[in-house]
This record gives structure tokens, C-alpha cells and sequence, in this order.
């Protein structure tokens, strides 16, 4: 716990002091969409990294927070602020929704996976035909104003460091969320569920309602991402609100950084976001513009991580790795003889 | 303190259990045996709610609770134990344990410092911070016993909990279990441990192809013709008497 508090205070720390050295605004918009993936990822690995349900249409709860923000601004002229607890209520009530669906008939796995999927391309759909809501495919706009003045009533700042400061204190929340769920009978219950669902309900636990309160959760938070998005790039579209991109971003981060750990999404969004980077810089460097050759260093990086790190960066730094082809190096957590 | 009656629980063709009432009273610690297969843990799965009878009721503490959910049935003072152990795997022992305190206590700290007491009682202690995963099949067999119990029971429904037990460790589990009763939890135990089933009980159910064949103390249940055919065949009983006045 003391340990937790003190990652916790490094990290702020070193976060809103970095705006003083990196004075780029691409690097500080480069870390600011690494804030933004880290809140995200922290919003899937509510469900799929404490609750063991792995979403693969968590676009839902984005776009859906997302639109409701961008569409009470400018179909009804409601204020960025006011607009927000509709939008974060709206992610829960799409989370309570599908997860009702699917955990009501005891969809797990990879069915629950695939259901969110659907539901995700349903709402894609939707939302393109939904023309007069949404404008369907050409999308939908709030109009910029960044005078001075406006900046905290409209949410649009002037300043790169305003926004990189906004997805700081979301992330933040989001970090001190997870620090709970580790802490709390809500979070000790929702492992319990995910580890064996049978052994949970023969303790006591009622496996349906914390699924439930964790999509509710998770989708709130996810929900608030999309927020940030429409108030930083102060449009959206259905491919973006629901396509698979944004699905896959938030759950590869966990796995990456961590499944059901606290920093695990903050270290995969810094690690993936690092490594996409990286990957351009040393294939730009070195053998000159060849456009698709950085993105094939990146999926093998990607590969070799989910290969060998079972318990993703975050694991690493315990010690638990895998030897490629053969036995678990070293993990805690030997199979061998599980259900003996 | 339970009473079951005339459970009936078919899969398709095959009748599991059929027609099985058995009784529990405050305080005893009551067996269930059988051959393998004669629908033990089927009648256990329909009392802790995991499988919906065809027909009959469980009631447990005059109240009916035949269908009901297993975290209602937990919730209300039935637990049970599962033969093929499922601990949370990435889970400390201790964390293990509180998740079964937390059915009582809101509180984390609580519920981790009850977690602590209830190892202590069954004998976990020095086992408290290890990963569930890495326990030995004792060692899971004995963190079952243990969630079951920090989740305070009025009744235990312990499910083979000495299977693939060495001598030594069923020597060490069986006064475990006694002193939970002594401290006031009544048990309802699966167990083809017959040393074990022996010395523990207070009254014996032998069940065979889902029907309960006989009922009565240790001793009653070892001479009686029906129980020593249903496990060693059809006839048994007559030649170990004729074995008897031969020698």
C-alpha cells in the first residue's frame, strides 16, 4: 500500500513537471495521447483485467460518451461541463445494457469477446444511419472558439499543456479507481469471479451483480475517454466512435503493461505508444523513408512481448518471464497439477 | 437443521439421484457414501444450489430453500466445498480466504485480519502470503476447508476434502474438522476415507445408484448386509458368511 502511494506521487510528479522540459508541442501531444490510451486501457482492464471478461467492442463506451458530448453541444447547445455526466451516464447505461445481455444468459469467454464485438459494429452501423443525430459518415463537429476567455467554460484550450494537464488528472483518477478495486470487497469479490466463478457464487458472492457494477464501472470510465477525445479533437465520426482501432488500442495496452495490475495501462500506453515511435525513428534512420517498415517492427515487438511475458511489462519487472518454446522460466503461478 | 426430501435429479436417461431424503441435525457431523458414482455430489450440487432438483425440496433451517442461488444459500448459513478444489489462482492464500470472510465483513482490513484467525485454525498460518497456485494438493484441500469456514457457516457441506491425502495428512485434517464442529458448525460430509468417515461421524447415509440404501451410526452401517453389497457385488454378503463358517 505505502508502496503504491509513493509510484503514485513519482508519477504525478514527474508528469507535470515534464511539460517544463519537453517544450516540443508534437512530443507533448505525443504524451498527451499516451495519457489519454493509458485512461482508456485503465477503463477495459476494470472488466477485462480484474473481471477476466474480455471486451473486444470497448469502442462502445467510448463513442457513445463520445457522441453524447459532442451532440448535447451541438444539436442542443448545452455547455462542454453540463454535457458531461450525461455522457459518463450514458457510458453505464451501455455497459449495464450489454453486460445484462451477456452475463443474464452466462456468455464467457470467448463468446462474451465476440457479442461485444457485435455489439460495437451494431452501433457503427447505427450511428451512420442515424444521420439526423449524428450526421452519419461525414460526422459531427463542435465549433472551435479557443478565445482565452472561453477556455474553461467550453473545455478548449489554447495550449497543448492544457489538455496534456486534463488527461493527466483523468488518468490519475482512473489509477486511484484501480487502487480501490485492489483494496475493496467490490474488487477482492470481482477476482473471486474472475479466477472461478462456481467457487465465487458458492462463497456468498453474487457473480451476475459484480460483473454488472464492473461493466458499469468500466464503461464510465472508457466513457470519459471519449470526452477527452471530443473535446481535444472537437469532432467524431462512427469509425472512429466504434471501429476496431480504438477497441483493440484499449485492450492490447493492458495485456501489455499488465492484466488486472494498477499501472499496467499507464506502463503498455508508454511502452506501446514509445515503441511506435521508436520503431519510425530507427527504420527512418537508418535504411531512409520506407513507408510499412516501422509497423512491421512493431507487431514483432508486440509478438515477442505477448510470447514471453505472461503477465505483461509489469510482470517483468517481478521477474516473471517465459523461455521461448519451453517451460515457464520463472512465474508465479505454475499450472502443473491445478486441478489435481 | 437440513432436511432433505425426496430429491430427484435426472440427465436425460440417467436417474442421478432419485428419491434421496436425508436429515441434519445441530451439532452432528453427518456422512454421505458411496460408490463412485452413486450421485453424492449431485446431491450435493442440488442442496448448495448449483443444480435445480426435477423433484423434491432442500430446507435448511425451516426455511425452504429448494432453487435458490448459491450465494443465497451461502449468504443464509450453507456452504460447501468443492472436490475438484477451485482456488483463486492468482491469489494470496490469505487473499483467498478473506474473499469468503468478505460474505459477513465490509471491511478489507476485517476481512484479511478474520482471514488470518481462520488460518490459524485450520493450520495455514505459515502458508498465509503464498500464491494460491503454487499450494500442494493438501494445501488446496485445506484452503477450501478454510474459505468455506470464513464465510461462518451455520452448516458445512465438506465434498471429499481428504481425497489424494496421504496417512500423515488425513491424520492432521481430521481433528481440524472436529474441532470445527466442537466450535459450533454442523457438517455434512462426502468421504471414501472409511477411517476417517468411522471415527468422525455421529450417523452415516450410504448412498447407491442415487438411492439411499441404509442410514445409522458407524457401526450399524459396517455390519449391514445392503452396504457391503453395494460395494463389494452382488452376493458379497453371503459368501463372507460362508468365508465366516468355513474358517
Amino acid at each position: 500500500m505505502k508502496r503504491f502511494w509513493i509510484a503514485f506521487f513519482l508519477f504525478i510528479a514527474a508528469a507535470a513537471l515534464l511539460p517544463a522540459v519537453v517544450t516540443s508541442s508534437f512530443w507533448l501531444d505525443f504524451l498527451t495521447l499516451t495519457l489519454f490510451l493509458a485512461l482508456l486501457g485503465q477503463g477495459w482492464n476494470i472488466l477485462g483485467g480484474y473481471g477476466g471478461q474480455f471486451s473486444f467492442g470497448h469502442a462502445i463506451f467510448f463513442g457513445t460518451g463520445a457522441y453524447i458530448q459532442v451532440i448535447l453541444q451541438s444539436k442542443f447547445g448545452i455547455s462542454a461541463w453540463t454535457a458531461i455526466p450525461f455522457s459518463v451516464l450514458g457510458g453505464i447505461i451501455i455497459g449495464l445494457f450489454t453486460g445484462f445481455l451477456s452475463f443474464r444468459y452466462g456468455l464467457r469467454g470467448s463468446y462474451f469477446a465476440l457479442i461485444t464485438l457485435a455489439f460495437a459494429e451494431a452501433f457503427r452501423i447505427l450511428a451512420t444511419s442515424a444521420k439526423v443525430v449524428t450526421n452519419g459518415g461525414q460526422g459531427i463537429y463542435i465549433s472551435l472558439n479557443r478565445e482565452p476567455a472561453a477556455t474553461l467554460s467550453r473545455l478548449q484550450f489554447n495550449s497543448v499543456e492544457g489538455y496534456y494537464y486534463t488527461a493527466l488528472i483523468l488518468t490519475a483518477v482512473s489509477i486511484l479507481l484501480a487502487f480501490w478495486i485492489e483494496n475493496s470487497r467490490f474488487g477482492a469479490q470481482l477476482m473471486a469471479v474472475r479466477d472461478d466463478e462456481d467457487a465465487a457464487e458458492a462463497l456468498g458472492i453474487n457473480a451476475f451483480r459484480t460483473k454488472m457494477t464492473a461493466i458499469g464501472l468500466s464503461g464510465a470510465v472508457t466513457a470519459l475517454g471519449g470526452v477527452f477525445y471530443v473535446q481535444k479533437f472537437l469532432l467524431m465520426d462512427p469509425s472512429i466512435a466504434y471501429g476496431p482501432t480504438k477497441s483493440i488500442e484499449m485492450l492490447i495496452v493492458p495485456i501489455i503493461g499488465g492484466l488486472g495490475t494498477i499501472f499496467g495501462p499507464l506502463v503498455g500506453s508508454i511502452f506501446l505508444h514509445g515503441l511506435g515511435e521508436a520503431s519510425k525513428i530507427v527504420t527512418s534512420g537508418l535504411i531512409g523513408d520506407r513507408p510499412g517498415l516501422d509497423l512491421i517492427l512493431y507487431g514483432v515487438a508486440l509478438v515477442l512481448i505477448l510470447a514471453l511475458l505472461p503477465n505483461g511489462l509489469i510482470g517483468l519487472m517481478k521477474g516473471e518471464w517465459r523461455r521461448p518454446g519451453g517451460k515457464k522460466a520463472k512465474q508465479q503461478t505454475p499450472e502443473a497439477g491445478r486441478d489435481a | 437443521m437440513l432436511d432433505v426430501r425426496n430429491l430427484t435429479r435426472r440427465f436425460g436417461g440417467l436417474t442421478a439421484v432419485s428419491d434421496a431424503s436425508l436429515r441434519v441435525e445441530a451439532g452432528e457431523i453427518v456422512a454421505l457414501i458411496g460408490p463412485n458414482g452413486a450421485g453424492k455430489t449431485t446431491l450435493f450440487a442440488m442442496i448448495g444450489g448449483f443444480l435445480a432438483p426435477n423433484e423434491g425440496t432442500v430446507s435448511f433451517c425451516d426455511q425452504e430453500i429448494t432453487g435458490l442461488k448459491p450465494h443465497k444459500i451461502c449468504q443464509a448459513g450453507l456452504v460447501r466445498t468443492f472436490q475438484i478444489v477451485k482456488p483463486f489462482a492468482k491469489m494470496t492464500v490469505r487473499e483467498n480466504i478473506a474473499v469468503g470472510a468478505h460474505t459477513r465483513i465490509k471491511a478489507r482490513r476485517a476481512a484479511l485480519e478474520r482471514a488470518e484467525a481462520v488460518a490459524r485454525q485450520v493450520g495455514m498460518e505459515p502458508m498465509l502470503d503464498q500464491q494460491a497456485s503454487t499450494l500442494t494438493v493438501a494445501g488446496r484441500k485445506r484452503l477450501e476447508l478454510a474459505r468455506a469456514l470464513a464465510t461462518e457457516p451455520r452448516l458445512l457441506l465438506l465434498d471429499e476434502v481428504m481425497a489424494g491425502l496421504n496417512a500423515s495428512e488425513i491424520a492432521e485434517i481430521v481433528p481440524v474438522i472436529r474441532k470445527i464442529r466442537d466450535s459450533g458448525v454442523t457438517i455434512l460430509l462426502i468421504e471414501h476415507v472409511m477411517q476417517a468417515v468411522m471415527s468422525l461421524s455421529d450417523r452415516i447415509y450410504v448412498l447407491n445408484n442415487g438411492g439411499m440404501i441404509a442410514e445409522g451410526t458407524a457401526g450399524e452401517i459396517a455390519s449391514n448386509p445392503n452396504v457391503i453389497e453395494a460395494y463389494l457385488g452382488h452376493g458379497a454378503q453371503e459368501r463372507l458368511a460362508q468365508a465366516g463358517t468355513d474358517a
